[in-house]
Order: structure tokens, then C-alpha cells, then sequence
């Protein structure tokens, strides 16, 4: 309960925003049993059950490795094609599935908030935590690959968590856009699957990011998911430089995006339950 | 801490109404903009603009204290905005002026089972519905023994609940919410679930709650709950607070309100956006057990409307419903009202209920809008008259209906001698 004993006034909001993190810290169980459902209800009543989140990165590297490693001879900085493809395609899939998953949680708990109160931002990041399951389900085949090709992870290793958590972030800024925005206006439901089906190809993800001319590679950094999938190259396979300027400016537009997302959200959180 | 538990100041609530309040598409706002300048003008141009505002006020200058411990119950009819009070002071909605001042402790249950999943067991489920109401995890872990106890379900608490019985589901649903442990609680209608007989186990732990010194604000339509349940009552009424006193008197004075709406016209009663009541007569008032009734009704279409369903609701004087006229079966589906009032008779040949009050309503589902209207008027039913010198029971022990039944014995009856 976000209230302690003290008195609770409630008005109009006016233009002032907070972020009531204290309140979010209150309903931190909840964020866990939101998770954990979405984790527990994911692959029941399916055949394959958590197969799943092998299966979609594996078939894709598959693909990718024949039609673009094989036939289009796309480089791929010096390391075999298939683990190529596949480090990029951990972080992407994550980031594809907690956007989707949170720009639809909103709607999708309409009961939720039309008859309960607590911090409209734990739906959205409950979903976009739930994605780190098949992540880390999905990771095991790269270790596997690693020891299969002979790669041995270099120092910076240490950093992925960091670029795991810039991966999740990443997620949650445009989701919380999105999310916000599909309570009012359902047209973001079907743009979703274009948006992400897009951005992956404007993504480093089936090509290195060096193909991009050396001056123009801090712009490319705008792709957020741009600084996400090469520092995940560079901190697991380790063969090229870090990334350098495209990845500062990656982070620094996530973190706009951040803070706009929240105000955002903030600002229209008030009538989510009348609107939705 | 000072002995308020709610104070609401002056507290508004407006909506939009009509295509507006519901979720848009980026390609009504497009249009929207674009159509605004043509519809001005048009507007401009013809002076029968229908001046309808495009909001509604749903609460509107409510202003009340809740003393700390004190059991209150709100009542009115539908749309005097008794479901936008709880959601404001449960803060699922933002007030749009006024304001409330909460101390304490809020738990709001304006639904039982908010959040169950049927994938999930009944375990897991209380445990994700506990921590959606609000509930520490240790808090859940320490009463989930107490909760399955009291839904009488613990040979199936490791079943998923999509294999439960609508009455298991409930149960368990309830027990979590009875488990509520907050300073201050908002309980919507969630009696109106289950059997009877878990009614009135529902009843009982309402009861203990109310006992137990704990604030609790309790919204039903079952008035025999309220008035066991709350020392005050507050009477809502179009938005506005009519009355906040001992309980019994807010029930006298609404139920008094009811019966005086009966009889000739004059009153009216807005059956959704479009719609309202513009007659509805009883005749004869009041009208004996068994002998002929004919009600009047009038509608009358604000604008062009269609009316997909119209049924007649009965309920008892206590809220618990006794018949359901479906009128589409007489041919009032899908009619296109507009202009003038419409008006049609429904014509009970034997009126089979039993001495007692009775309250009316309606369903109603037009094009833009479905909804219950309870509470629309109240029909006065008469004892008939004793058959053969026997002398009726008294009414309380009558039930609702007159079977109508006759006796045919195989042997000749015995009179003893």
C-alpha cells in the first residue's frame, strides 16, 4: 500500500510533475508478481513451451547466416558469421519483445487500472522485465557457440551487464511512449510490428556497423539501438574497437527519450482510467 | 492524528460524453481538426444548434466528513455518482476540482478478483491478486492459510482457477479481499457475487470488519446489507450530496423518493446519453396480488437514436432481482427513435408477486450506450384476498411469487376424527 499513515490529499494535478518514486518503491512487490505472472502464464498451453525463446533467435541466425553471411558475403568484422549475427540478435530480440510487450500493457490491463490504484509505471516495466527470461534462456545457446567457435571473451566482458541494462532501458524509453499513447490512440497497436520489423534493418544487427562511413558512425549512434548492439559485439566477442562515439550518443538520446517518456506518461497517467 | 478519516471538499468530477469518451484513433483527431472550422460554420449558420455540452458532471460540489472508525454507506440511483466518488477517493481516477483529503491507510475493492489470471493456480492467484490490492507479500503468506479456510477451496488451491467453478472463483476472490487489512475501506457492490449462502458469509465478515473500528465506505444496491452494515449513510443524487445522516433515514428519504416518482408523469430519467424516461405510469397504483397491471412507458430520444434491447427489471425491496421482462420478444428490438416520444404498454394479466414493494428498472442498450437503470420507480403490490377463511401468512414470510398451484391427492384425505 503506497500510503503510509500520513494524510493523503488528492486534486487536480496541476503542471508541477513528480515522479512519486517513493511510491513506485512502495508497489516494488507488485512489479515482482506482475513479472513473475507474465513470466508463469508465457509458454503455458504451447507444445514447445520455453523452446521458444531459443527457436526465434536460433531460426533467425540461421536465415540471416545462409542469405546474408553466405549468399551476400556481408562481412562481419573477422568473426564467424553465425555468432556474428546471433550476439546482435540477443539484445534485439529482448528489445523487440519488451517493446511490444509494453506498449501493449497498458490496454491490456485495463481491468487493472479501471479498478485499482497503484503506480501506472509498474505495467510497463513489469513487461519489459519479463523479457530478460527468454533472454537469458536464449543466452545459453550462445555460450555454447562460443565454445564451439573458440571464442574467449576479453576483459570487457565485465560491461555487459551495463549494456544489458542500456538494452532494457533502451526498451523501456520508447515503450513508455508507446504505451502512453495506446491508451489514447489504438493506431500504435499496428504500427508496432512495422516499427520494430524496420528498425532492425536500420539496426547493425545482420551487418557491422562499420559498414557505415567513420564519419558519419556518432550520428548512427541516433539508432539507439545502434550503441546497444555493437557494445554487446565488443563486450562478448571483444575483436573490435569499442564503440566509441556512436555509443555516447546512443546513451545520451536513450536518456532523453527516458525523460521524456516518463513526463509523458506522468502527465497523462491521471486519465488512463477514464480513457481507456 | 485527528479523528477524520475523509474529508472531500467541494470534489467535481467531469467526464466527456458521447464518441468522446471513448479511446480515439489518430485518424479521428485528423478528422476532427479538419471537420472543426465546417462545423462551425455550419453551426453558425442554423440556429438549432443542439446546445448539448459535450461533458457531463458526475459528481459535482461534494463536500462530507468521514469520521475515523465510522461504517458508511452511499447510496442512490444509477448515475448519481456513487462509483465515481469511490474510484476518486481510491484514486483510480483524478478528481477534476475539489479536493479529498484521505487518513490513513486505503484499500478499495471495487471488484473481487481484480487481476486473477486463469492460468494461474488458486495459490498463485491469491498471492498476485493480494500484492495487486496492495498486500506485502509476508502479510499474504501470513493469512493465506485464514483466506483458503474461509473460501472453503483448499483441495483445489493448487488447481488453476480456469478449472474452478464460477462459485469457487468467487469464493477465493472474496477471501482475499475480506483480508484487506488497511485504515480505510472502499468495498463497491462486491456482495453481489456468489450464492446465497456465501452472501451471507460475505455479510458476516463485513460485519466483523465494520465492528472491528476500521473506516469502511460501502456502496450496494442492496439496502438490507447497508442498513445492517452502516451506522450513516450518505445519499448521492445526480452528482450532488442530498443527504448524509443515521443510515435509516438516508434509506427512508431515498426509498420515500422512489415512491414519490410513481404515479402520474412529471418525473423524468435519463436512460443513457441519449434516452430518457419520460413516463412511467402504474396502473392501477397500488395494484392487488393476482389482478391485472398495465405499466406506461415512455421514452424519449434526446437525438436520433436506435434502440437495440429494452428489458423491465424486478427486484425486491432488498435488491435481490425477481424477474426480467424481456421485451424483444414482443418486438421493441432495434427500433430507430427519433423526434418525439415513443410509448408502448406492458400488460400483466395475473400479477403473480405477493404482497410487498418492489423496485423497477430497466436494461436498456441503444447504438451508443448499455446499461442497468435501477431504481427508476417502485411498485406497491396488496395482499389479495383470504381464500376460503384461510388467513395469509403475514407478508415477510411470503417470498416474491404466487405459484399458482393446485393440489390433486391420490387417496381420499384423511380427516382425523
Amino acid at each position: 500500500m503506497a500510503t503510509t499513515s500520513d494524510v493523503l490529499i488528492l486534486r487536480p494535478s496541476s503542471g508541477f510533475l513528480r515522479l512519486h518514486l517513493r511510491d513506485l518503491w512502495e508497489y516494488r512487490e507488485l512489479l515482482y508478481f506482475l513479472v513473475w505472472r507474465d513470466i508463469k502464464v508465457r509458454y503455458k498451453q504451447t507444445a514447445l513451451g520455453a523452446a521458444w525463446a531459443i527457436l526465434q533467435p536460433t531460426m533467425t541466425m540461421v536465415v540471416f547466416s545462409i542469405f546474408f553471411g553466405r549468399l551476400a558475403k556481408v562481412p562481419s568484422d573477422g568473426v564467424p558469421y553465425p555468432i556474428f549475427a546471433y550476439v546482435a540478435l540477443l539484445p534485439w530480440q529482448l528489445f523487440a519483445f519488451s517493446l511490444t510487450e509494453s506498449s501493449n500493457s497498458l490496454v491490456a490491463s485495463q481491468n487493472l487500472i479501471t479498478k485499482v490504484y497503484f503506480p501506472r509505471l509498474v505495467i510497463p516495466i513489469s513487461s519489459v522485465l519479463a523479457g530478460l527470461v527468454d533472454f537469458a534462456i536464449a543466452f545459453v545457446i550462445l555460450l555454447v557457440m562460443m565454445l564451439y567457435y573458440g571464442i574467449v571473451p576479453t576483459a570487457a566482458v565485465a560491461l555487459l551487464p551495463l549494456f544489458l541494462l542500456f538494452a532494457v532501458v533502451t526498451a523501456l524509453s520508447v515503450g513508455l511512449w508507446l504505451s502512453a499513447l495506446n491508451v489514447k490512440y489504438r493506431d500504435v497497436r499496428y504500427t508496432i510490428p512495422f516499427l520494430t520489423q524496420f528498425w532492425m534493418f536500420a539496426t547493425p544487427v545482420a551487418y557491422p556497423a562499420s559498414l557505415v562511413p567513420e564519419r558519419w558512425r556518432p550520428l548512427y549512434g541516433l539508432n539507439l539501438m545502434a550503441g546497444v548492439v555493437e557494445g554487446f559485439r565488443w563486450a562478448l566477442l571483444g575483436k573490435q574497437h569499442a564503440p566509441g562515439p556512436l555509443l555516447w550518443v546512443s546513451v545520451a538520446a536513450v536518456a532523453v527519450l527516458l525523460i521524456g517518456g516518463l513526463r509523458y506518461f506522468k502527465k497523462t497517467e491521471s486519465t488512463f482510467a477514464d480513457i481507456v | 492524528m485527528s479523528d477524520i478519516a475523509i474529508r472531500v471538499e467541494k470534489l467535481g468530477k467531469r467526464y466527456a460524453i458521447g464518441k468522446r469518451e471513448r479511446y480515439r484513433t489518430l485518424r479521428d483527431t485528423v478528422t476532427d481538426t479538419l471537420a472543426a472550422p465546417f462545423r462551425r460554420l455550419r453551426r453558425g449558420s442554423s440556429s438549432n444548434g443542439n446546445g448539448a455540452p459535450d461533458h457531463v458532471w458526475a459528481l459535482r460540489d461534494v463536500s462530507f466528513e468521514i469520521p475515523r472508525g465510522e461504517v458508511v454507506g452511499i447510496i442512490g440511483r444509477n448515475g448519481a455518482g456513487k462509483s465515481t466518488l469511490l474510484k476518486v477517493l481510491s484514486r483510480i481516477t483524478e478528481p477534476t476540482e475539489g479536493y479529498a483529503e484521505i487518513h490513513g491507510r486505503v484499500g478499495s475493492l471495487l471488484e473481487v478478483g481484480t487481476g486473477f489470471h486463469p492460468e494461474l493456480t488458486g495459490r498463485e492467484n491469491v498471492y498476485l491478486n493480494g500484492a495487486i490490492l496492495g498486500m506485502h507479500k509476508a502479510e499474504i503468506a501470513r493469512k493465506f492459510d485464514e483466506m483458503v479456510a474461509f473460501a472453503e477451496i483448499e483441495k483445489f488451491i493448487d488447481t488453476p482457477v480456469k478449472h474452478y467453478s464460477t462459485g469457487m472463483y468467487m469464493r477465493l476472490a472474496f477471501a482475499v479481499a475480506a483480508h484487506l487489512d488497511t485504515d480505510i475501506l472502499i468495498v463497491d457492490e462486491v456482495l453481489a457475487v456468489g450464492d446465497a449462502e456465501f452472501q451471507k458469509k460475505c455479510l458476516g465478515k463485513m460485519g466483523d470488519i465494520s465492528k472491528g473500528g476500521r473506516t469502511v465506505l460501502f456502496v450496494s444496491h442492496n439496502l438490507s446489507a447497508v442498513q445492517s452494515l452502516c451506522g450513516t449513510g450518505i445519499l448521492l443524487e445526480n452528482g450532488k450530496l442530498r443527504r448524509q445522516a443515521p443510515v435509516n433515514q438516508v434509506i427512508g428519504e431515498y426509498t420515500y423518493g422512489l415512491a414519490k416518482r410513481n404515479g402520474s408523469g412529471g418525473h423524468s430519467y435519463a436512460l443513457g446519453p441519449t434516452l430518457r424516461l419520460g413516463r412511467l405510469e402504474i396502473d392501477p397504483s397500488p395494484v392487488t396480488s393476482g389482478e391485472p397491471l398495465v405499466l406506461t412507458i415512455q421514452l424519449v430520444p434526446h437525438s436520433a437514436t436506435s434502440l437495440k434491447e429494452i428489458a423491465l427489471l424486478v427486484y425486491s425491496e432488498f435488491g435481490a432481482r425477481i424477474a426480467v421482462l424481456d421485451l424483444r420478444q414482443h418486438g421493441l428490438r432495434n427500433l430507430i427513435l427519433r423526434g418525439g416520444p415513443f410509448e408502448f404498454q406492458v400488460h400483466i394479466p395475473h400479477l403473480p408477486l405477493v404482497e410487498g414493494k418492489y423496485r423497477l428498472g430497466f436494461y436498456i442498450a441503444t447504438s451508443e450506450h448499455a446499461d442497468d437503470y435501477l431504481d427508476v420507480a417502485v411498485l406497491t403490490v396488496r395482499g389479495a384476498e383470504s381464500h376460503n377463511g384461510i388467513v395469509p401468512y403475514p407478508a415477510d414470510y411470503l417470498g416474491y411469487i404466487d405459484l399458482g398451484f393446485s393440489v390433486r391427492a391420490e387417496v381420499a384425505m384423511q380427516v382425523p376424527q
